[in-house]
């Protein structure tokens, strides 16, 4: 397949997950006004404020920091999304997968945040910071149940190559790592809790706290592609988390059913519980997940028959 | 026209300070705002359908009104399914609604708050007391007619207004701005000196610069 082709497909699967990553913003809003008893906004809302920030016909830029946070934090959901492979045996959504991608990703997701951090520092809003501080140190909180996850999952396949890990999980719903590795799963899916920042996570744009943290000088098209890009990020996240652990997709039906069912999971939490303080969300992941991860590992090294 | 005509024009567009010390001028923005026009008419139309189902209000009580916009964003009457949403930073706001009466002391936020706005931005003035005072039509401390201070498009009558008046109010604004009538952003920088000689009139300890950008 010549490059171009490549990129021609590339350009449609991240326009497929935009498009399908703002919609599930769109019914979160919808199922989240259902559960405080209220109507709630369309499910196309997000495009429609994309729409409007995008329209905005001045904005205000605080230096040439400030310009590139939502361009790193883009090519963080960018990087993300490209190196994953969508739909196993699609040549159209198998984006650039290749040897060791999985590395890759675990880099890409932490990227965006890491961009945003020197972009948001320059607006000089002090509510930037406090919610800049917040975000890194809760990252590097879940990140040690991931990681320990990924590990588990790496050394079940022994491979680091997301393809080769979709492919090994084939052959019916028990080959999945749900099964066959159950604890690594358990480890990962509280990671993702904190990942997707519902409730009682929220910290970082906790609305009444700080009000939304990061992003609050950003404004205009600054703001319009950091909404594009939570659309493309919460895809690409659920779309790695389906393929890590819950035996990929072999169509788009079934990557839509599995990472819907993987979103709601974080949902369903956030609209159960209120929001924890800083320090009880870092403390919470370096206790019984990060244990958890452990366990996983130690399963799958000496019980599990490591294939 | 020579170089020193052109530095006299230049010198006259320029915004004093005179509020502030003189070591902290350099920090803020010190040109007169220009006319940002729309973009062509079919382009426009398309985006100004998307603005007004998309209306982000600045979460500022800024009067006794501010009570009335409770019931209105909780579940009672729900605005989110007109889209409308709170916001709580002006940078990303695009509506703002003047809660009711407001003092010296609070025009003064107001004005800042709206400049900071980054437009199209539409005002609502919600109350009796933007009108014409209200209540308080003759009290030491408080204005009376809003839009002398800044360019207001709907005015909700009443003390206090309903929710459901501000609903009314709310797809009136709709309304004006598919219409393409909202143009309150470019009314500001045409009438810059007119409105900052009303605001300077009000405001007796100008102590800040004098054009939030």
């Amino acid at each position: 397949m010549s490059i171009w082709t490549k990129v021609l497909y590339a350009v449609v699967s991240v326009s497929v997950a935009t498009v399908y990553g703002l919609t599930l913003g769109g019914i979160v809003r919808k199922l989240y006004a259902r559960v405080h008893g209220r109507f709630g906004p369309p499910v196309w809302q997000p495009f429609l404020d994309i729409i409007q920030t995008y329209s905005r016909r001045v904005a205000v830029s605080h230096g040439n920091m400030f310009f590139l946070g939502p361009v790193l934090r883009l090519a963080g959901g960018l990087g993300t999304y490209l190196f994953i492979p969508v739909i196993f045996g699609s040549a159209l959504f198998s984006n650039f997968s290749m040897a060791g991608d999985l590395l890759l990703v675990m880099y890409f997701v932490f990227f965006g945040q890491l961009g945003m951090a020197l972009g948001a520092g320059q607006g000089g809003h002090p509510y930037s910071p406090l919610g800049i501080a917040r975000g890194l140190a809760q990252m590097s909180a879940f990140e040690v149940p991931f990681s320990l996850a990924v590990i588990a999952v790496a050394i079940q396949y022994n491979s680091l190559n997301i393809t080769s890990i979709v492919a090994a999980q084939q052959g019916g719903f028990m080959h999945w790592t749900l099964f066959t590795n159950p604890l690594a799963v358990i480890a990962a899916m509280i990671s993702i809790l904190g990942m997707n920042m519902h409730a009682p996570f929220s910290i970082v744009m906790a609305p009444q706290e700080i009000p939304i943290g990061p992003p609050i000088e950003m404004n205009g098209s600054f703001l319009s592609i950091l909404q594009t890009n939570r659309g493309l990020f919460a895809a690409a996240k659920l779309v790695l988390f389906m393929n890590l652990f819950f035996g990929g997709a072999t169509n788009i039906i079934e990557m839509i059913v599995k990472t819907f069912f993987i979103y709601m999971f974080s949902v369903f939490v956030g609209a159960a519980y209120p929001r924890f303080r800083p320090e009880q969300s870092f403390r919470f992941f370096l206790k019984w997940p990060a244990f958890i991860g452990v366990l996983s590992i130690i399963y799958i090294t000496y019980l599990g028959g490591a294939s | 026209m020579n170089r020193k005509h052109i530095d006299e024009i230049e010198k006259q567009m320029k915004l004093a300070n005179e509020g502030l010390p003189e070591e902290e001028r350099k920090f803020f923005a010190d040109v007169i705002p220009t006319r940002v026009d729309p973009f062509n008419k079919y382009w426009e139309q398309f985006l100004n359908w998307a603005r007004s189902r998309s209306l982000w209000m600045l979460a500022f009580g800024t009067g006794c009104g501010a009570t009335e916009l409770r019931p209105l964003m909780t579940s009672r009457f729900d605005m989110a399914r007109f889209g409308i949403f709170p916001r709580p930073t002006p940078r990303q706001a695009s509506v703002f609604v003047v809660g009711g009466y407001a003092s010296i002391k609070t025009i003064k936020r107001i004005i800042r708050s709206y400049e900071q706005m980054q437009g199209p931005k539409y005002v609502i003035a919600l109350g009796s007391c933007t009108i014409n005072g209200g209540m308080y039509y003759d009290s030491y401390n408080t204005i009376n007619r809003l839009d002398y201070y800044i360019p207001v498009d709907v005015y909700i009558a009443g003390c206090m207004p309903r929710p459901e008046a501000l609903i009314a109010g709310f797809n009136r604004l709709k309304e004006k701005i598919v219409a393409g009538e909202c143009e309150g952003m470019n009314e500001y920088t045409d009438k810059f000196d007119w409105f900052k000689k009303n605001q300077k009139e009000i405001i007796k300890d100008w102590n800040m610069p004098d054009y939030n950008w």
